[in-house]
């Protein structure tokens, strides 16, 4: 159940597209089912009423649209972002992805979004609507004549669970209050991996990234996969459309792409979301963080523009690397 | 598709030893794009190398692979062979199976295959190699040396005698090193100050040669040829250029027990002080933690007995920017602390004595003025007992101490014996040691001496245990050629302490990006054949920066880092390297990685219109690299997250193929 409500941002959207602040809106609408809400550009109060919506599955996180859409939109775009929406807009601003003059942003609060495959094991498949009645949502299948009421906190994504921060590190507005960083256990599972054998790490990996399907939802989600030419798009490079020898080659795709994002990564946990297959991807991000606040100290991409990476930045405090590499020596 | 010969050295039995080197040019030959293979019993000799230019003409090849020792030895004699036969040079790679294989392996069998993987690797590379033509930059006429020891100065005098103007860096107030602070030298005995202090005067009045004193190089950027450089000088609170080194501001200071580092902490100095009588630049210097006057504004004698007007005290620390083609580095040794050495009693006797402190006792400027005598009471010591190899050849394992040897306290301490002898010849001498070495023109004559005109009584076995008792120092030492144990009542221990690089050497070579081994030492280019210069272009190395030298030694390599860096200064223009690294601008994101991690600055951004696949134009930024900047590191291309940046003759294709070859 989300504090702010729909209306509430329209109205806000509306007046600044009358006042002439912002040239279009970049929001959710109204997708193919209730649950499937996609983003979408508005242009003008019609088009806000008739589509844009807000509810407990508005968890796309715009920042990566704003590569694009600024290069499109003429004038300025609004965009709303959710406190961990914020950390990647951030990190695309310290890579120059996109105009900050040409953003309008309005921080909203966020009480953390609904998982769809979570609702699915409660009532099943064939969800025909949900209808969004105070803290439950009122699920109606195509199996069952009474609808399904499921509490919002039974059914919160991981990243809400294990939210990192309520707090805006960017925005030109805010509505609502702002909240603070929390303290998370979202390192927790990392740990879990770790104190594993590293046949039993295996095993665990092969089990979930031989479910892969090489769709690229996540890398297409991420907001720290904008490269104009991705090396998996460039016929140059060998790997790509290349089709897997096994069902567990994958993991290949999956290792290269956490690399890329090593440092960069705001753990904003989209790649998770979008997965069809329901594969945990963030756990190969938050491992790489969780690894980089030990060896180099705590460091959270995005909280500022600007920062340094702790793999693009050297200090004569930084670690030997065989330290590094004694470290995983204990691991094995 | 390449024309590709493949050439496979034995160099003697150095590699046909442990590879069959008939099986890896035959194996060869089947490689793709291989026309021509062969092996020969020295590639590099005139007659390998006319081998390589007529098969070139013979069999139209394109491309040419040698399998032979590392490229570091011989890439730049294969690439001029290809030049002289038509070639481009960069169409040449090294397959080293000597240093990463013959010499590693023992058994033929793993040797030759792991050999036959190496020349796959490398000609699947070459098959890739495009034609590259290197660029030139500039190179600045001047030239930065860093510290001011003989090392340095023998350096410097050497550069400005042949016309080029030379900056010297050092951290002291005054120039000279440790060579300022011995009494004699061996193995002619002529004084220390003698010799050096007419060369401090020499570089005082070098028109060519500055002298930056207290002062540190605080930043390094560029490349060979081009270094910009900031130093760092200390405010010592008194104009250089104005005070006279008269010594009125000396004599008045009341702050009078500040330990006096250059000697060693036996007497005292002032807070405003001239280290030595021949100091130069002859200018007093503020210690700014004793002197009254900048701790708390009280006191100010100096400023007024100074006649000149010298003294400022509010000097601020001064940055200047400088230009150099190249940079020497002499930043010296110093002795390792003695803390460890618990059993040597150095820590609670004052009569257990470093030799450096010894050379200072024994110096007629010292603290005793150049009689012997003992530090605790004063008195004319009767029996003394050297050990040497104090923290010197010591197990790798061991907590304390160096693993190496620091080669010039077997002949300071002959030095010292002989000397106490003479002066003193009351004076009981013993030195403990665990071998005498004494390579050198003149220096086992010297050592016999000591031993047999002298009486120094030399005992093999190591000092187990000093322990001060009254005031007596109770030796307790090992005869290992009598085999018994000695005890002798000593009256002063003097302790060899080795040598160790000076603690700025560390920071500085990650300025320099230059390389050092694991005691701090800094590493050659190579330890034969390019002794003074290290592997990074530009910086040369002179004295026990590089390896524990002693005076001889220092003077001539300072001489020899001095021709390398003239026959640079000599050029107008650097032939660059090719393999340099560029931005592929339809991939760049923009998002400054690769100008983050870049060593060199050599990485520019700036925003492009760029047409789209559907017709609109895009304003995007990307990256661009200086190519006479670009050092060919390839940092740039590893950070970057698209793969735009890539490096001329080590591209990512290369490297695949590479790998690939090597894994089938």
């Amino acid at each position: 159940m989300q504090k702010i409500t729909r209306e509430q941002l329209i109205e806000k959207a509306v007046a600044l597209l009358a006042d002439g602040t912002v040239s279009c809106v970049l929001g959710w609408s109204k997708g193919e089912f209730d649950y499937d809400v996609t983003p979408a550009i508005f242009n003008n109060e019609e088009e806000l009423k008739a589509n844009f919506v807000f509810n407990d599955f508005c968890g796309v996180n715009f920042s990566k649209y704003l590569v694009a859409k600024t290069q499109k939109c003429e004038g300025k775009i609004l965009v709303f972002l959710k406190p961990c929406d914020t950390y990647s807009f951030n990190q695309l601003l310290t890579e120059h992805r996109f105009d900050r003059e040409k953003v309008y942003a309005v921080g909203i609060p966020c009480e953390g979004m609904a998982d769809v495959a979570k609702v699915k094991t409660i009532c099943g498949d064939g969800i025909a609507s949900i209808n969004f009645d105070g803290e439950n949502l009122a699920v109606t299948t195509l199996y069952e004549d009474a609808p399904v009421m499921i509490s919002t906190n039974d059914v919160l994504a991981e990243r809400c669970v294990n939210c990192k921060s309520k707090k805006h590190v960017a925005y030109d507005e805010l509505i609502g209050d702002e909240g603070e960083v929390i303290e998370s256990n979202r390192f927790d599972e990392v740990e879990k991996l770790e104190a594993m054998t590293p046949d039993e790490r295996f095993a665990f990996w092969q089990n979930e990234l031989s479910r892969c399907i090489r769709c690229n939802a996540c890398r297409d989600a991420c907001p720290a996969c904008t490269c104009e030419k991705c090396v998996f798009d460039n016929p140059n490079s060998g790997v790509e459309n290349k089709s897997p020898a096994n069902s567990f080659e994958e993991k290949m795709f999956h290792i290269i792409r956490a690399f890329h994002v090593a440092g960069r990564c705001t753990d904003c946990g989209e790649c998770s979301r979008v997965c069809p297959q329901n594969i945990p991807l963030h756990l190969l991000n938050r491992k790489f963080i969780k690894d980089m606040n030990e060896f180099y100290g705590e460091y959270q991409a995005g909280a500022e523009v600007g920062s340094r990476a702790p793999l693009v930045d050297y200090t004569t405090e930084d670690l030997e690397p065989g330290e590094v590499f004694n470290r995983g020596d204990m691991n094995a | 598709m390449q024309r590709v010969g493949v050439f496979v050295c034995w160099c003697g039995s150095n590699i046909a030893g442990t590879v069959d080197v008939e099986a890896v040019s035959e194996a060869l030959k089947s490689e793709p794009g291989v026309v021509f293979s062969t092996n020969y019993q020295y590639m590099c000799s005139q007659a390998g190398q006319d081998m390589i230019k007529e098969a070139v003409k013979e069999h139209n090849l394109t491309g040419i692979v040698v399998c032979s020792c590392s490229p570091r030895m011989h890439e730049a004699t294969f690439r001029k062979t290809a030049a002289a036969a038509g070639l481009n040079p960069y169409m040449v790679e090294i397959a080293n199976i000597r240093e990463q294989c013959s010499w590693v392996h023992k058994d033929m069998l793993t040797g030759t295959e792991k050999a036959i993987i190496l020349g796959k690797a490398a000609i699947a590379k070459v098959n890739l190699n495009t034609p590259l033509t290197p660029g030139e930059s500039p190179v600045t006429k001047r030239a930065l040396v860093i510290g001011g020891g003989i090392a340095g100065i023998q350096t410097a005098l050497d550069i400005a005698d042949a016309g080029f103007p030379v900056d010297i860096v050092e951290k002291k107030p005054t120039i000279g090193g440790k060579m300022a602070q011995l009494d004699k030298t061996f193995p002619t005995l002529d004084c220390a100050a003698c010799i050096l202090t007419p060369k401090m005067v020499d570089v005082a009045q070098n028109e060519k040669i500055r002298i930056f004193s207290y002062s540190e190089v605080s930043e390094i950027k560029g490349f060979v040829g081009n270094f910009d450089v900031t130093i760092k000088k200390n405010a010592r609170f008194v104009k250089e250029d104005v005070c006279t080194g008269c010594g009125a501001c000396v004599d008045k200071c009341p702050m009078k027990k500040i330990p006096n580092e250059f000697n060693l902490g036996m007497d005292n100095r002032k807070a405003i002080y001239i280290p030595f009588a021949q100091a130069v630049p002859k200018v007093a210097t503020i210690d700014p933690n004793a002197c009254n006057m900048l701790k708390n504004g009280k006191c100010g004698l100096c400023a007024k007995v100074c006649t000149a007007g010298a003294i400022d005290y509010t000097q601020k620390d001064e940055y200047i920017e400088e230009k150099y083609g190249a940079i020497v580095v002499a930043t010296g040794f110093n002795p390792i602390s003695m803390d460890k050495f618990d059993e040597f009693a150095y820590n609670q006797s004052k009569d257990v004595i470093t030799s450096l402190e010894f050379e200072r006792l024994t110096n007629a400027a010292g603290p005793t003025a150049g009689k012997l005598l003992r530090p605790s009471d004063g008195k004319h010591p009767h029996t003394i007992v050297f050990v040497q190899c104090v923290g010197s050849r010591c197990d790798a394992c061991a907590e304390k101490g160096k693993e190496y040897c620091s080669k010039i306290c077997c002949m300071y301490t002959a030095k010292h014996a002989m000397l106490t002898r003479d002066k003193y010849p009351d004076t009981e001498v013993y030195v403990f040691y665990i071998d005498v070495r004494t390579p050198g023109k003149n220096f086992d004559e010297f050592y016999r001496r000591a031993v047999e005109e002298y009486g120094v009584k030399y005992i093999k076995g190591m000092v187990g245990k000093v322990t001060p008792e009254g005031d007596v120092l109770k030796v307790q030492a090992s005869d290992l050629i009598a085999n018994k144990q000695l005890h002798i009542d000593a009256d002063l221990v003097v302790l060899a302490a080795a040598i160790e690089p000076d603690k700025s050497a560390r920071p500085l070579a990650t300025m320099l990006t230059a390389s050092m081994d694991t005691n701090d030492f800094f590493t050659e280019a190579h330890p034969k054949l390019r002794p003074v210069e290290s592997p990074t272009a530009g910086v040369f190395l002179s004295g026990a920066c590089q390896g524990p030298k002693d005076i001889p030694e220092t003077v001539s390599q300072a001489g020899a880092a001095a021709s390398k860096v003239i026959g640079l200064l000599a050029k107008d223009k650097l032939t660059g390297n090719p393999c340099v690294a560029h931005s592929n601008e339809l991939m760049c994101n923009g998002c400054s990685s690769c100008e983050r991690v870049c060593p060199y600055g050599a990485i520019t951004y700036s925003d492009k219109e760029f047409r789209m696949p559907d017709r609109t134009t895009k304003i995007r930024r990307v990256a661009s690299v200086n190519p006479a900047v670009c050092q060919g590191c390839g940092a740039c291309t590893v950070a970057c997250p698209s793969g735009a940046m890539d490096l001329n003759g080590f591209a990512n294709s290369q490297i695949m193929a590479e790998v690939d070859a090597i894994c089938k």
